[in-house]
């Protein structure tokens, strides 16, 4: 079994605060981190290869300092790395960076699965994953929680959808998003730190992939951010006074005159 | 192609660097200069008080076919329920279709499909409807190459479909196809008329940016908007509308995976999605067993049972029961938050309910930015006065 998983740098912003004064994210220490649903995409890759043997190999999009998440991912257990890096690959949308990655996953040529997180933190799109999956020609599942058993050509899992989980079968190669449930990743080993630190990275530019400008990065966008803004929270706030008891009491008074009870 | 600083007119005032969501901006020499990483989102131009920033985009030269023509909703089933986000997009559909005088057409797949006249009465003009064994269950293989031959003949020049983990799951696949943009998760939908275009507003940073999205020259403009977003209107029966039955076209299309089985999670006794009340709980609980505090609360007034992520994260209670950016969007009448501290995350996910009511014993607790009506204290003695109070009723 070839996995290969795909990885995102993000801002770890999750909890990020937004200045009341400016009405503009506080940034102080925030660090770039691998977009963490990704993690569980890396753990299963690795384990899907102590089970079955092959290789994970790990790939990102991103700009030189994206290589940081590769070498994590290294010392996490992931065989080879490729950064697919390029000034034209900037301002991609979802179809931009799924084509992007197509054409590199197609220069790989050796993968009998495909892995990514859900979703990422700063797109929340999960679109990645199947454009991905689409442009490959190959199958899709999403929201995978549990790999039950991988044969040559198919294998068994089972995904989350709204009301509970449904046993799939899906034909290899294929590409699966996976969620947190999936596993609990692993801390990084000290071989693995050691691997991390001199492990060679090669990186893949627009030439290296052989594609048309117009197709990557923002020229090969089919939408286009045209404004950003910080949203509006609705302040209604009315915090009840009194002892507990009254509290309740008026609680449920207001929320009787309403007739929300 | 890209952005860049006119050095003439950056006098380094600094003012577009909390702008950028990327942190890229930094001032060297007194002047802007921007870091690799940049994506070209235009933050920082519209923070610019002396037009120092250019963003050169490559003059879209593919000419708009305007043979494009109409709104399409996909109408998503599920064992031959129509769902109700069906409803909703036809009403916001309806509305985007008056805009730009063109017609609002429903697109449905599956089997034995119940009310599908009720697709005309919630608003389109005419429904496309495909009604096959074979689409009995959701096959997504299946559902993308019919949707993007359907697509491909009729050209509509929107498509919108519920972001359901379906629609989320099955819809990139057929942009993908079609090569043409597709925005997820829309909180906001409008025309710009001049240029006949949909503006497509998101949250994106878990919620703390919103972004306005076109997409400018390929068509059909594709977006995803979750459920409970956007409002139903009241059906009106009289409405005419017209149901043109297709042949499901299999010609090229197989389906490569299979679904085994269907297993489904019993905790969930009211569907979150279609709850009048939510009673939600949060890290505050403290441990799993707590929830049946809540459970007793909800089962008093009729309620479902909801949760912040931490509870889910830690195995408290199943993921069907999260609300927020990576878990549902809901919007009862009322929602009772209990020992929820209100992360954006979750609020993203639950803020535009009618009356929300925050239990808490934290003061600061951002949840009580957005109560209607909040009582600081401890949840194990306010919820079970609650529960009592509205037993002995």
């Amino acid at each position: 079994m070839n996995v290969v998983v795909c990885l995102k740098q993000v801002p770890g912003i999750t909890e990020v605060k937004i200045d009341p004064e400016t009405n503009t994210l506080i940034r102080e220490g925030i660090k770039n981190i691998v977009n963490p649903f990704d993690t569980y995409a890396l753990e299963e890759g690795v384990r899907i290869k102590e089970r079955y043997g092959g290789k994970v190999t790990t790939v990102t999009m991103g700009p030189p300092q994206a290589e940081e998440v590769l070498r994590e991912a290294i010392s996490l257990g992931a065989d080879e790395a490729i950064l697919f890096s390029d000034s034209a690959f900037a301002g991609a949308d979802t179809l931009a960076t799924a084509y992007t990655l197509a054409t590199a996953i197609n220069k790989i040529q050796e993968y009998d699965l495909i892995i990514c997180g859900r979703q990422t933190v700063d797109g929340d799109t999960g679109q990645v994953g199947p454009e991905l999956a689409e442009m490959l020609g190959i199958p899709f599942v999403a929201y995978v929680s549990k790999v039950e058993e991988i044969e040559s050509d198919h294998m068994r899992i089972q995904r989350m959808v709204e009301d509970g989980h449904e046993a799939i079968e899906t034909l290899l190669p294929a590409v699966i998003t996976v969620v947190k449930e999936i596993n609990v990743p692993r801390l990084p080993s000290l071989r693995g730190l050691a691997k991390a630190k001199s492990a060679a990275i090669p990186t893949w530019t627009a030439i290296e992939l052989g594609v048309d400008e117009n197709t990557v990065g923002l020229p090969g966008s089919a939408t286009k951010v045209i404004k950003v803004f910080f949203p509006q929270r609705v302040h209604r706030g009315e915090i009840l006074q009194g002892e507990l008891g009254s509290q309740v009491e008026s609680l449920l008074d207001n929320l009787r005159e309403i007739k929300v009870i | 192609m890209g952005i860049q600083i006119d050095l003439d007119k950056c006098t380094g005032c600094g003012n577009c660097l909390p702008y950028c969501p990327f942190d890229l901006i930094e001032i060297v020499d007194e002047k802007a200069h921007i870091k690799d990483g940049c994506t070209l989102c235009g933050a920082c131009q519209e923070a610019c008080d002396y037009e120092a920033i250019l963003i050169e985009v490559v003059a879209e030269t593919a000419v708009i076919s305007d043979t494009h023509y109409g709104i399409w909703v996909f109408a998503e089933q599920r064992n031959g329920q129509l769902k109700n986000v069906g409803y909703e997009l036809l009403s916001k559909g309806r509305e985007l279709a008056n805009t730009l005088k063109t017609e609002l057409c429903a697109v449905c797949f599956g089997y034995n499909i119940n009310g599908v006249e009720q697709l005309t009465a919630y608003g389109a003009d005419k429904v496309y409807l495909i009604d096959d064994p074979t689409l009995d269950n959701q096959q997504e293989d299946l559902y993308t190459g019919q949707l993007v031959k359907l697509i491909q003949e009729y050209r509509p020049e929107i498509v919108i479909a519920g972001a359901t983990s379906f629609g989320r799951s099955f819809i990139p696949r057929v942009a993908a196809i079609l090569k043409t943009g597709l925005t997820a998760d829309c909180t906001g939908l409008e025309i710009d008329t001049e240029r006949r275009l949909l503006l497509q507003t998101r949250p994106t940073f878990g919620g703390n940016v919103m972004a306005t999205i076109i997409c400018q020259t390929r068509r059909p403009q594709m977006s995803t908007v979750r459920p409970r977003v956007f409002k139903k209107n009241t059906p009106d029966k009289t409405r005419m509308g017209q149901i043109i039955k297709v042949d499901f076209n299999k010609e090229g299309i197989t389906s490569r995976t299979k679904l085994i089985n269907f297993i489904e999670d019993l905790t969930e006794r009211v569907k979150l999605e279609d709850a009048d009340i939510i009673v939600s709980g949060g890290r505050g609980l403290g441990k799993a067993e707590n929830f049946q505090l809540l459970g007793e609360l909800a089962a008093v007034m009729g309620a479902a049972l909801g949760s912040s992520r931490p509870p889910v994260d830690d195995g408290w209670i199943p993921y069907s029961h999260q609300v927020g950016q990576t878990g549902k969007t809901v919007c009862p009448k009322l929602y009772v938050a209990c020992g929820i501290s209100g992360a954006v995350q979750h609020l993203a996910g639950m803020q535009t309910s009618d009356i929300i009511v925050a239990i808490n014993d934290d003061p600061k607790a951002p949840i009580f930015e957005v109560a209607t009506y909040g009582i600081v204290g401890d949840l194990f003695k306010v919820v079970p006065m609650l529960t009592e109070k509205l037993k002995n009723e």
